[in-house]
Formats: C-alpha cells, structure tokens, sequence
C-alpha cells in the first residue's frame, strides 16, 4: 500500500501509512468479481474430456481460424472507416440534416446482429423482392439460370456486422473528436495543411485511443457472435468452440477454445496499447473555444448529408421496414398481451445492468487516475474488463459454477449450523443475470469512460488537490461535467446491448421469466421470422428510448454545441 | 417511479414463486415454451398444479451440474436421443418406476433403468422435386451419396443434432469406415455449402438450388401451417427412406426425472399426464410429432402420409456414436 501511497496524486505521504485506501481496495474487489466468470472458465480447461486439440487441427481449425480472421479484418476495416468517416464529418462539417444525424448515426446499435441477417436474407434472397424483380424482367426461372451475390456469405457477414457495430467506433470517436480542442487543428491549418491532412495528422491520432477501444469492442463483439455466423454458415472459432462443447460434449475443450480466443484479444489489445504508451494527448487550455465547422458551398453539401444517410438506412431504415412490414402481416399469430412484462423486464434489467458497469467503471478508471495510471491499477481495468473477450454461453457457464458453488457453500453451512436449508439464494435470480450483463459489458463502460477522462489534464486534478479538494470531490466536482459524455455513452451502451443479449439471460433466469431478447429466440432459434419480427421490433424501440433521450443530453450537454448558431 | 416500484414488484414476483412450496412442478425445458404450453397448460387445468419452465439450450446441463442437490428443477425436457443419454450419464436423473408409464411408452422408447421416457418420434424424411427428380432414383439415405444426385443434395450443418443423429445411425450399420465412404460421396453431391434449418432446404427445392434434401418430417407439417410457406411443401414429394430394408430413421422427444427433484409426485403425475392418450394426441394435432403411444390417433396430416416401417435400431447405440460422427464430419470438411 504504501509504494502505491506515494505515488497518489498529492496525498501526504505521511498520513498514508495508517489509512486504508478504499480507492484502491473497492477496484480490487469489483475487478475480482468482474473476473470471477472468467477464471470459472480457465478452471475448466484445465480439465478436458479429452484431448480435443490433435483432432481439430489435423481437420477444422485452419478453417476456423481463416475464416475468424478474415471476418475480423472485414468488420474492423468496415467499422473504422464508417465509424470515423461520418463521426468526422458531423464534428467538423455544416450541412443539411447535420443535427439529426448526430443522433441518427446511433440507430443501427438497437438492432442485433442476427436480426439484420435475418431482415437482409428475407430481402435479398431468392424468394425475396428484389431477386423476384429481377427475375421477371429478365424472364429467368431457377436460381441456376443467373448469378447473383449470396447474402448467405462471408462478405455478407461482415457487411452486417458492420452494419450494426459501427456505432461504437461513431460515438467514441464523436465524443474524441468534439472535446479536442480546436486549436490544434486550426494551427495545423495555419501552417498550411489541408484540412484531410490535418485530419490525418493531428485529429485522429488525437482521438486514437478512444477509436481503438471502440474498433477493438466492435473487434470483440464479432469474435462472439454466434447468431449471424450460424445462419450465414461461417465457421469461425466460436462455431468450433460450441461444436466441441455441445457436439462432442467436451466443455473443458471448448474452455480451451475460450481460453485461447482470450488470449489472442489480450495479445492484441495490449500491441496496441505498447504502440502508444509513450503517447499522451491532453487537451491545452480554452476547451469551450467555439469550434467553427466547416460549410461546403451550395449543393456539395448535399453530398455530406448522402454520406452519412447511407449507414443510416442500410443499417436501420431498410431492416426497420422490413421489420415493421413482417410485424404486420404476422400479427396475429405474434401479438400477446405479455409484451409489456417481457418489455419491461428487459428495460428493468438493463437499466440496473447500465447503472452499476458505470459506477464500476467510475471507481476503477478514477482509481487508476488517482494512482497516476500505476502498472498495478492498469492490470486491474484490464482484467476488469475480460469479460466482453469471452462468447455470452461460456460466460454464462462461468457464472453459474462460482454462483451455485457460493449458494450450495452456504446452504450446507445453514444446514450444519442452523438446522435448515436455504437452497440456492443467488443461482437462478435476476440478480445472477444482472450480474453477467455488467460482467460482460463493463469492458464497454470501462473502454468509453476511460477515453474520456484521459482526455482530461492530470494538471487540473493537481490544482484542485493542491486547492484542498479530497479526491472524491475532485470527481464530481471537475471531472463528472467534463466526462459526462463518455459517461451518458457508457450506460447508453450498455443499456442497448444488455437489451440485445441472449444466451446469457436465457441460461441464467429464473423460472417463467421472458425478456424480450428470449422470447424472440424461441421462434428465431428456427427461423422462424415472421412469427418473431414483432417481438424484435420491440426489442429495437425499447433501444431507441435510450439512444434518441441521452444522444440528446449529450448534444446539449456539449457547450461547442450551443455555439453554433452564432457562427 | 410507481411503474419503476411495480416492474421490481413484479420481477421479485417472478422470482420468489418457485421458492414457494405448493402444488407446483419446475421443468427445465430445451423444447420451446409455444411447443409445450398447451400440454402443460391441460395439465394444470386438470390437476390444479401450477408448471414452471425454464427454457435454455446451451448450459442447460453445466447449471443442472453446478446447482447439484439444490436445484430446482424436478423434470428435464429435451429433444434428441443425445441429450437424454448426456443427463442420464452425468448421473442428474432418477430411475422412475410407474407402471402408466411402463404401459404406455414402448420398451424401444424408453431408457432400460427408466431414467428417461421418450414422448414423442420425429422421421427423417427424404424430400424432392416434384418437377426435377424421379422418386425411384432415391429411396434410401445411402442414395443421397449415389452417383445420380451429384450436385442436387442440400441439409442443414453437419454438425448439426439432427445430421449428427443420421449420421450415428449410418456408423451403427455400416461401421466408420464406410459411413465416412458415405458422408464424403454425399458431401460431393451437395449443391451448396450446408445451411439454415431444416425448413431451408425446402424452400430451396422450391426456388430451384437443390433437387433432394434430408428434413425432419414436422417441418413439412409446420409449413403445410403457414400459407406463404405452403407452396414450398408442395413443392416436393415426401420419402420416408429405406421402406425395403432396416426403415427410417427416427430420434425422440423425451423427459426425465431431476435427480434431486423436490416435487417427485407432482413431477410423476405431469410425466403420466404426458404419455397419455390425451396429451400424445395433442402433440400429433398441434406439433405434428409421431406419438410414441400406441393406438393414439394421429393427426390428418400424418395419417395422410400413412404407416410406414421405422427403424428400431436402439436409440442408445445412436448416442454411443454421437461423438465418432461429428468427428468424421469435421475429417471429411462436411461444413466446408
């Protein structure tokens, strides 16, 4: 404690010794909490059923492995180049639609991946509008008698996944992009760069941290899927992990293909981190300066506002409509009247599952901060943070080996002591899928606020320590305004995604309780769409509400904002 | 915050019902609750007993494991063959003795020790073209690999429960080395890379990719349901395969007992309520499953397709080569 002691941020060195650092012992206790599920798994591939590796690299993990990174490259080239492209512009440039756009660019993020799979096949297939259109105007019959791109494929499953997870890379890079300092930029510019080159060279490496966490969630969130893989039939790792677990029944085998996968994006994330350790941008003073967006003369304008339509309606106006158009027609065989519970008890639990990754994520990141970024309390956000590494089912398998080993521990302590059962009092509770929400999605929470208080000089939390500020006070009174943002970003995040996740909520439920998320599974899980197009509309409103309220709280929120009506 | 007081109040609601002792019965259920429902809920009308399901696929087992002595459950419902053996041999389930049961449910149809009872059959059925192939062409699944169907062939992923389950029952009569002859030929005569369900396959006979393809029998009855896919069952023609020799292949819907079930008799009067007349009918009428009973009546749609001779092969022998047949499938590249 007390090497650690020294190094906080104008603490009296002396007074350190006899005090207990809750800082740092809450991080250490919800980070080993957060890591919990993660060790179930490692725990587990220590114990195989057999030896599952000869057989699978003499037949399907070259495959496995191909295809996993070719998925991986496609998604991580098309979400950065979407996600910064219309997040640059909407910061920097003036045109038609500019402020709804600022917010609609977040829509595809309500809708999951497999959903939008879905919706595109139905449109794009052989039986669908478009291949019909075709077809009688050129008077083909079968599908042999013409060539056309299978949906069904691996650009297919990168085009959607790109589709639905470039918001990630949007948001942070927006929120990076708005809290730069616009100085910088137009220094740049007064030394003669052209605006792309001072984009190139100042800006974007500027928001670099904040861009790679939001690459590297999109990164991570493809790495698990397991909904558009199968029906698109692409066979990644995640395919071969469940084949193992669930075809061969070997689980300690597929922990080993978790385990792995693991590794492989803690090798990867901490590359980049080593590509910029030496790196530290800060903002210089004057932040509220107003920022002048550039306006492209008369009709070229226009051409901004096509730019950032695209995403828009490929990712959510055309799935939306599709979605809308199933509901109809599949009315009544899909409308209940349970609606309303299952909707609010997926609100219920994502919003809980949203409140607490942002205090987590709080606390820890403000630690390591206090700590000036110390190697022990960068350990600690990380492993906070492994739970997004890891496919949703294993995850959940994780959490229900430590949650019913606690329960079973203390029923047969009641049972020796006490003379009576208390049966499972956590396993099988919404509290063991809150639990697994904020386990898988702290990495986003951590990821959003983390860029965000980086971006704050450590100066300004040396003047108010020196001002006699304690540290708790120089959080809510200097940084929360500062970071609210990446805050509302964090919870707003987390929210959506808790909304969409599945395997974890179904496995982890207790009795007769639907989310929206498991309700639709039940028909999707069999292709059958129309019958679940309602339910997954539900599931897209209800990740509306929070998408449209706080992307409006952030804009207003945002000072340089309110300055642009008098530009 | 009266709606965000009555969401937690219902939510705690939900969770503390199962704790509650009375006349209820817990099932943890890798069937589809839609599937289910109105068999349960005839149950509870007839005996005033409240059913509470659960309903999950993967992990079912690891949370049955890790919850041991204190879990919940008292019945576990599942499809395929594979996955009563997988809880039967991880040592969760109970021998139950009850001579309903016994008289109700073939010996063929349940396990040895009465650790699980299959409820319903499900065929898998060879479909074709009514347009493009001539039925005598195929009348076995060892046809599907024959010269004549090259390029015209599509299933769903080899990996899958159900091609897993074919592909068991190809090792337990040939032996691995032929049935690996079998998933290579078969897997050259494929028109595209395996995909989507089983209702997939049809509808791409239909638009004309494929020619043949291997289903199981309800999801013909299933799309025979819903009037825009009912042009794509018409579409083909129904074969239930190998008539001439061993007959078709079927796999099971079954149940059993939790090991540590705390509701036993309610549990046992819901396992009897399931295998009867009455509930074996409803799951021909309304899921289009062969009920496992003897002398129920079918439903039109099965008594269309008529009598056919089945394949008795003991459907633990199928689950013994689970696990060598979804190895050939990765050896022989069936995904790929």
């Amino acid at each position: 404690m007390s090497e650690t002691g020294a190094k906080t941020i104008g603490a009296p060195t002396l007074k350190k010794r006899f005090r207990v650092d809750f800082w740092q012992v809450g991080s250490f206790l919800f980070a080993a909490l957060a890591v919990l599920p993660v060790l179930a798994i490692i725990w587990l591939a220590l114990f195989p059923e057999e030896n599952i590796w000869p057989h699978l690299i003499s037949t399907s993990l070259p495959g496995y492995i191909k295809s996993t990174l070719i998925l991986m490259l496609g998604v991580g080239v098309s979400v950065f180049l979407t996600g910064v492209s219309t997040a640059w512009l909407v910061t920097h440039y003036e045109f038609p639609l500019r402020r709804e756009f600022e917010w609609m660019l977040l829509l595809p993020l309500a809708i999951p991946a497999y959903v939008i799979a879905y919706m595109y096949t139905d449109l794009l297939e052989f039986a669908g509008p478009v291949q019909q259109l075709l077809r009688s105007v050129f008077g083909w019959e079968l599908a042999r008698d013409y060539w056309f791109p299978n949906i069904r494929s691996m650009g297919g499953g990168i085009l959607m996944m790109g589709l639905v997870l470039y918001p990630y890379v949007y948001l942070l890079a927006r929120a990076a992009f708005l809290e730069q300092s616009p100085n910088q930029f137009e220094a740049s510019r007064l030394l003669g760069n052209s605006q792309f080159k001072s984009f190139l060279k100042v800006s974007l490496p500027i928001a670099r941290p904040a861009i790679v966490v939001g690459v590297a969630l999109a990164l991570m969130e493809t790495l698990n899927d397991f909904g558009t893989i199968d029906f698109f039939a692409i066979r990644t790792l995640t395919a071969g992990l469940y084949d193992v677990w669930l075809g061969m029944g070997n689980l300690g085998g597929a922990a080993q293909i978790a385990t792995t996968m693991l590794t492989f994006v803690i090798l990867l994330l901490s590359l980049e981190y080593f590509g910029r350790r030496r790196q530290r941008f800060y903002q210089s003073g004057q932040r509220f300066k107003a920022k002048t967006r550039m306006q492209l003369p008369g009709r070229r304008a226009w051409w901004l506002t096509l730019f950032c339509a695209v995403p828009v309606i490929a990712g959510f106006v055309i799935p939306v409509s599709l979605l809308v158009n199933l509901s109809i027609d599949y009315f009544d065989v899909s409308w209940t009247p349970r609606f309303r519970q299952y909707a609010l008890n997926s609100l219920l639990l994502s919003g809980l599952a949203a409140l607490f990754a942002v205090l987590i994520a709080l606390l820890i990141t403000y630690t390591r901060r206090l700590n000036r970024n110390s190697r022990r309390m960068l350990f600690v956000s990380r492993v906070a943070s492994l739970g997004y590494a890891v496919p949703g089912a294993v995850l959940a398998v994780g959490v229900i080996i430590p949650f019913a080993a606690w329960d079973n521990w203390i029923d047969a302590l009641a049972r020796q002591w006490l003379g009576f059962s208390t049966g499972l009092l956590l396993s099988g509770t919404i509290f063991a899928v809150v639990f697994a929400y904020v386990v898988r999605f702290l990495a986003v929470s951590i990821g959003s606020i983390e860029s965000s208080l980086s971006r704050v000089s450590e100066s300004m939390d040396m003047a108010a320590r020196t001002l006699g500020y304690p540290a708790h006070k120089v959080l809510t009174k200097f940084h929360l305004p500062l970071i609210k943002g990446g805050i509302l970003t964090a919870g707003m995040v987390v929210f959506v995604d808790s909304m969409k996740e599945l395997p974890a909520t179904l496995i982890l439920r207790p009795f007769n309780f639907e989310t929206l998320a498991t309700y639709v599974y039940q028909f999707a899980s069999d292709e059958m769409i129309g019958e679940s197009a309602l339910g997954a509309l539900f599931i897209v409103l209800a990740g509306l509400i929070p998408v449209i309220f706080l992307s409006r709280t952030i804009s207003r929120s945002n000072v340089v904002q309110s300055t642009r009506e008098t530009i | 915050m009266k709606a965000i007081n009555l969401a937690i109040g219902l939510v705690l609601a939900t969770v503390a019902v199962p704790s509650l002792a009375g006349q209820e019965v817990n099932v943890y259920s890798y069937r589809q609750p839609r599937l289910i429902e109105p068999m349960l809920d005839g149950f509870t009308e007839g005996t005033g007993i409240k059913v509470n399901v659960l309903y999950a696929k993967k992990g079912m087992l690891e949370r049955l494991k890790s919850e041991g002595v204190n879990t919940p459950a008292d019945l576990i419902f599942t499809v395929d063959i594979g996955r009563l053996s997988d809880v039967k041999s991880a040592g969760l389930t109970q021998a139950v003795n009850s001579d309903t049961l016994d008289a109700n449910i073939p010996d063929s149809q349940r396990d040895d020790e009465g650790h699980w009872y299959g409820l319903t059959q499900r065929a898998r059925i060879i479909v074709t073209s009514k347009d493009r192939v001539n039925v005598d062409d195929i009348q076995s699944y060892e046809d599907l690999a024959s010269d004549k169907m090259q390029g015209r062939v599509c299933t769903r992923s080899g990996k899958h429960a159900y091609m897993v389950g074919l592909t068991a029952m190809m090792i337990s009569y040939h032996g691995e080395p032929e049935a690996e002859q079998w998933a290579t030929d078969l897997k050259a005569n494929l028109a595209r890379k395996p995909q989507g369900n089983d209702r997939a396959q049809v509808k791409a006979i239909k638009e004309g990719e494929c020619d043949v393809a291997v289903i199981n029998h309800y999801y013909m009855f299933n799309m025979l349901n819903d009037p825009k896919q009912v042009p794509w069952a018409e579409s083909v023609n129904v074969i239930f395969p190998n008539q001439a020799d061993r007959g078709t292949h079927m796999n099971i819907s079954g149940m059993a007992m939790s090991k540590y079930a705390k509701n036993s008799e309610n549990a046992l009067k819901l396992m009897e309520y399931l295998a009867s007349g009455k509930a074996q009918q409803m799951y021909s009428e309304i899921n289009g499953e062969y009920p496992v009973q003897e002398g129920v009546e079918w439903s039109e749609q099965l008594k269309m397709w008529g009598d056919f001779k089945r394949d008795n092969l003991d459907l633990t022998d199928i689950a013994a080569h689970r696990g060598a047949a979804i190895k050939l499938m990765d050896r022989v590249g069936y995904d790929n």
